[in-house]
């Protein structure tokens, strides 16, 4: 078990581009850290630095108080998953498992002991040990390959994607049979993943990534009510937020077709950016409306139906209602929002205000 | 083609058993030469169907010898042979597979220039430079040795391209696993390289034995004792019969026995080497 600090991580390829702009992260001996962010943000290459397949351009990775900077991947007392599992095909499932232990001297016996617990663990059968990796299904897989990492037991789990070849009901089952795991083993993981349900439900803290920078780095809950950026509240909650463009002045919002919102009251005047989550406007009776909507288009997804709609000026926003909506396309509604919903944003820096 | 069109049918049968005729009729004429005696067989015309003298002629192909190569018995030709097409096919493997793993995991200075070097002698094969290669043979004395025999033909480019591209199919992701399982490079080599090329190497085997058993023209520059005689050139040395004229009974059944290895190689390997060579899957 360890502690894992990255301080002032930078990585430039050696074609000159910088994937990673110096990144900040303490993590907890067993916590259950997840790299989220869009495709191409750099969360493959920040867990790869850590694991020792990349080389650190600039600053430290320390692994359990010790500098890991300059040791080779074997050294560092981690165990990482892949995407495609990367599993020896030519060697059974057994041999697979063992392989990493062999190379370390383990003594036969003591290799045949966690080989075991971790077949027995992961529900893989006896038979199954004997198999071929290609024998497998790709659940059974995905197994082996946790189990290659358990068997070594490791400081730190590296995940990179190690769910996005199962199909979606498999990903769902994975997705808890990993996160128990972890639990019980109580070891400290990076989980990289770009699926942010994923990232939601199995982190203990997430970290928002974005052009190779951590753009928030919070509980789940957290990033989810205070945003950091308009980047993050865009990315975090499905369908995405709503964004308004308004004005401050003398303490209140005005966006156009919309009555005043209340905001913050050390809020300076000019240009914010709203922002409101589909989930928290609701239907009310003309008098308490904050906006009116134009619904154009509902969605019916059977708990829950989507409106999709204009504003007096023509931005659009989405609402989600639960159950099944009274008015039909072509209705005018109008919403309200709590004022603790509300979001504000600089929209020159992105930043929360 | 699921068609079923009888004339057409008949015509492509007939076009290929017309050519398998083709080609086994010389082998065919071959091995009925080898089973008659030395008289039968140079009279006109020449008999279609076996004799009864294969075992007999086997017996002084194998202890007298046969023309020109009169003190050097057949199965010592089979042998030379033999131990110079493994010396060959197992040589060119292995520096090849070495050379490979050295141009894709390695990054090196002048890696590429080493890549066009190995490259360019894909131009220079043995008969191209073979005063030049006879000299430096010949100067560190191993003529009429099987090291003199095998060495100068074991460079290979062509395996090294074909290892090269091998490698190039297994997943980085691989290489990655065993670095954090704690695999050195030749442990990586060994453990995980090496098991996922074993077809191609066995198809690369096939071919690279058959090139090996077949030549000519080297061993006939490096080897000028008997002893060391290789059965191919053997054979040409055969006909040279110095006054008696040639023994076609025997010098057919040489034939014969020199194509059986090759053959048996391919029959053997043949499973292997169809993999090797057609898949792609790692
Ligand atoms: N070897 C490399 N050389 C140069 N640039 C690279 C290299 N590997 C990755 N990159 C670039 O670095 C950036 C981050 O790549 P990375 O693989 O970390 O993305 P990612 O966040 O994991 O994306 P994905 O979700 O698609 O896997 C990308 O823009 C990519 O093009
Ligand atoms: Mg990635």
């Amino acid at each position: 078990m360890a502690r894992v600090e990255l301080n002032g991580v930078r990585k430039t390829y050696p074609n000159g581009f910088q994937a990673i702009h110096g990144i900040d992260v303490n993590i907890a001996d067993g916590e259950f850290i997840v790299l989220v962010g869009p495709s191409g943000c750099g969360k493959s290459t920040l867990l790869r630095m850590v694991a020792g397949l990349e080389t650190v351009t600039d600053g430290e990775i320390s692994i359990g108080e010790r500098v890991v900077n300059q040791l080779e991947p074997a050294d560092r007392d981690i165990a990482m998953v892949f995407q495609n599992y990367a599993l020896y095909p030519h060697m059974t499932v057994y041999n697979n498992m063992a392989y990493g232990l062999r190379n370390r001297g383990t003594p036969k016996d003591e290799i045949e002991k966690r080989v075991r617990k971790a077949a027995d663990i992961l529900e893989l059968s006896e038979d199954q040990l004997a198999r071929k990796p290609r024998q497998l299904s790709g659940g059974q897989r995905q197994r082996v390959a946790m189990g290659r990492a358990i068997v070594r037991e490791p400081e730190v789990f590296l995940f990179d994607e190690p769910l996005s070849n199962l199909d979606a009901k498999l990903r769902v089952q994975m997705r808890l049979e990993i996160k128990r795991l972890q639990r019980s083993l109580g070891t400290t993981s990076i989980y990289v993943t770009h699926d942010q349900v994923e990232a939601m439900t199995m982190a203990d803290r997430l970290v928002v990534m974005n052009g190779g920078r951590a753009e928030q780095i919070g509980t789940p809950m957290e990033v989810y009510e205070r945003p950091a950026t308009v980047f993050v509240a865009g990315f975090i909650g499905s369908p995405a937020m709503n964004f308004l463009e308004g004005r401050a002045e003398g303490g209140k919002v005005v966006v156009n077709g919309a009555a005043g919102l209340a905001a913050p009251a050390d809020i300076p005047d000019g240009p914010v950016l709203v922002g409101l989550r589909p989930e928290h406007l609701a239907v009310v009776d003309g008098g308490a409306a904050m906006l009116e909507l134009a619904a154009e288009a509902v969605e019916p997804l059977g708990a829950d139906t989507l409106v999709h709609g204009r504003l007096g000026d023509g931005q659009l926003v989405t609402i989600r209602l639960s159950g099944t909506p009274t008015f039909g396309e072509g209705d005018r509604i109008a919403l309200a929002a709590e004022a603790a919903n509300l979001h504000f944003f600089d929209p020159e820096t992105g930043r929360r205000i | 083609m699921v068609e079923n069109r009888p004339f057409a049918t008949f015509v492509s049968h007939f076009v290929l058993i017309l050519g398998v005729a083709i080609v086994a009729f010389p082998i065919w004429i071959t091995f009925v030469a080898a089973t008659h005696d030395g008289v039968r067989i140079t009279q006109v015309p020449l008999p279609l169907l076996p004799g009864d003298q294969l075992f007999a002629n086997l017996e002084s192909a194998f202890f007298t010898g046969v023309g020109n190569a009169r003190e050097q018995s057949v199965g010592m030709m089979l042998f030379n042979s033999l131990v110079m097409a493994l010396m060959i096919a197992g040589g060119k493997i292995a520096i090849s597979l070495l050379s490979a793993f050295a141009i894709v995991y390695f990054r090196f200075p002048f890696r590429m220039g080493f890549f066009w070097m190995i490259f360019i002698t894909l131009m220079l094969p043995v008969e191209v430079r073979i005063l030049p290669t006879f000299a430096v043979v010949a100067n560190l004395g191993m003529l009429n040795s099987y090291w003199g025999l095998s060495i100068p033909l074991i460079a290979s480019a062509t395996a090294t391209f074909m290892f090269r591209q091998v490698f190039l199919t297994v997943p980085d992701e691989l290489l990655e696993a065993a670095r954090i399982d704690g695999a050195g490079p030749l442990k990586f080599f060994r453990d995980i390289l090496l098991p996922l090329s074993r077809t191609n190497i066995a198809a690369l085997f096939v071919i690279l034995f058959i090139y090996g058993w077949n030549q000519y023209l080297w061993p006939l520059l490096v080897t000028t004792d008997k002893s060391m005689y290789t059965v191919v050139m053997g054979i040409k040395q055969m006909l040279e019969a110095a006054e008696e004229s040639p023994e076609w009974h025997l010098i057919m059944l040489t034939t014969l026995l020199a194509m059986l290895p090759p053959v048996l190689v391919v029959v053997v390997m043949q499973k292997m080497f169809v993999k090797g060579l057609t898949e792609t899957e790692k």
